[in-house]
């Protein structure tokens, strides 16, 4: 599942999924900014039916951490 | 009560009245850097907006549609018992604009007046009532004129907001007779009162010296407290929750499926937002039209201003048409209608 995960949001961010790990600090990407955000949202749910809130992004340093947060939740 | 039920009303004419000056979001590069301005515009498909002049109101769009409106149509003035202003900018705080427009389009004294105050659902509640009334045997037309001016509560320093919305006036007609079966789904979430706001100006803050001043908040926007806040996350977080499925719930509450549906026409938030719904909902895109891109969003003006826009030559047959509204309050709406014979005048501009 964290392969899926890693695909989603090498999606969302228009990245290579080879260049990341689950331990990256997705913040500091280059990529992440507001718009950033609603695309991890939108990929979020279409592929795990998981509705991401500022909490979570917020709460989450890591990929890790987020994913932690959308596997905990994913039916 | 979620649901309503009505037969034998319908909406005979819709029309809209745009501002005459237009801003393009490719000119914003003082606000958006260059390189990331392309990348915008393509993710919100807003491409330019009508902005109001300053002393172009809300109620002046909808008159100017109003009035279009009701010279194509050629309706009897005084048939029109019932006018509802639908806008969060009234000209004035008191009163209520909606008399002022029963003045200045030359309505009898017995049109019942009032104004309604939502967000980008307004529309469709708006209409619900209008629909509501229209079906009392003392009613035999309504006229909702919803209109809204962002661009005067917006600030030009707010990255977020500055390049979607868009100024709009628009009028509906709605009359007894025809029109079949028609449906609505009313919803709210009041927990969400802060996501989309302007603080300042109504009872809670009153206007201060300190409430007018501009001042740099999150990510470098900077807004006074009369400026519209909107926490695009959490906005994007309720209406992924909420609209799909208001929508799925409204067909079955009709006893029909989207594939019976001809036309969706979505508030226009944004494009990024409404290409979620679609493919969420697995519906074709040539049934969903767009005034986004020259308009931006216009809250609550949107969705008659897109059925204006881009349904003007499809609405002459009969089609089917299930709109839906959300934002602000938080609140969101849904209708689900036939529309035929629908008399729409071509775009005005003031």
């Amino acid at each position: 599942m964290t392969d899926r995960f890693i695909a989603a949001m090498a999606e969302a961010l228009e990245k290579d999924a080879g260049t990341m790990q689950m331990s990256d600090r997705f913040k500091e990407y280059a990529e992440w900014d507001s718009l950033a955000v609603l695309s991890v949202m939108a990929v979020v749910e279409e592929s795990f039916g998981v509705v991401l809130s500022r909490h979570d992004l917020d709460e989450s340093v890591t990929l890790a951490d987020l994913f932690g947060r959308v596997s905990s939740r994913s039916g | 009560m979620a649901h309503l039920t009505f037969d034998g009303v319908r909406v005979s004419g819709v029309s809209a009245c745009v501002p005459i000056g237009v801003q393009r979001n490719a000119d914003l590069t003082d606000l958006i850097p260059p390189s990331e301005i392309a990348r915008t515009i393509e993710n919100i498909g807003i491409v330019e907006r009508r902005i109001a002049a300053p002393d172009v109101s809300a109620s002046d769009l909808c008159e100017t549609a109003a009035s279009r409106l009701l010279e194509m149509t050629d309706v009897d003035r005084d048939s029109i018992d019932v006018l509802i202003f639908m806008s969060q900018l009234p000209d004035y705080p008191v009163p209520a604009t909606s008399p002022s427009l029963q003045h200045r389009l030359g309505l009898p004294e017995s049109c019942a007046c009032f104004d309604i105050s939502l967000g980008c659902s307004g529309y469709i509640y708006a209409l619900a009532t209008a629909f509501a009334y229209a079906s009392l045997p003392a009613v035999r037309r309504v006229l909702v004129l919803d209109g809204e001016t962002f661009s005067k509560v917006v600030s030009p320093k707010d990255k977020v907001n500055a390049p979607l919305y868009g100024d709009a006036g628009t009028a509906t007609l709605v009359e007894k007779g025809g029109g079949g079966r028609s449906w609505f789904g009313l919803h709210s979430n009041g927990s969400g009162l802060d996501k989309i706001r302007i603080r300042a100006g109504g009872a809670r803050l009153r206007a201060s010296i300190e409430t007018v001043q501009s001042r740099e908040r999150e990510e470098g926007n900077v807004r006074s407290e009369h400026e519209l806040y909107m926490d695009g996350m959490e906005v994007f977080n309720f209406t992924m929750k909420v609209v799909p499925q208001s929508v799925l719930a409204l067909l079955k509450y009709a006893g029909l499926q989207l594939a019976d549906v001809d036309y969706l026409v979505f508030h226009q938030a944004n494009k990024f937002m409404t290409d979620f719904f679609a493919k969420k909902l697995k519906c074709p895109k040539e049934k969903i039209p767009y005034s986004l891109g020259r308009f931006g969003n216009t809250s609550s003006a949107s969705i008659p201003l897109t059925i204006t826009t881009e349904l003007r030559d499809a609405l002459g047959e009969r089609k089917r048409l299930l709109m839906s509204g959300f934002g602000a309050g938080l609140s969101w709406g849904t209708a689900l209608m036939d529309v035929s014979d629908c008399s729409i005048p071509p775009l005005a501009e003031r």
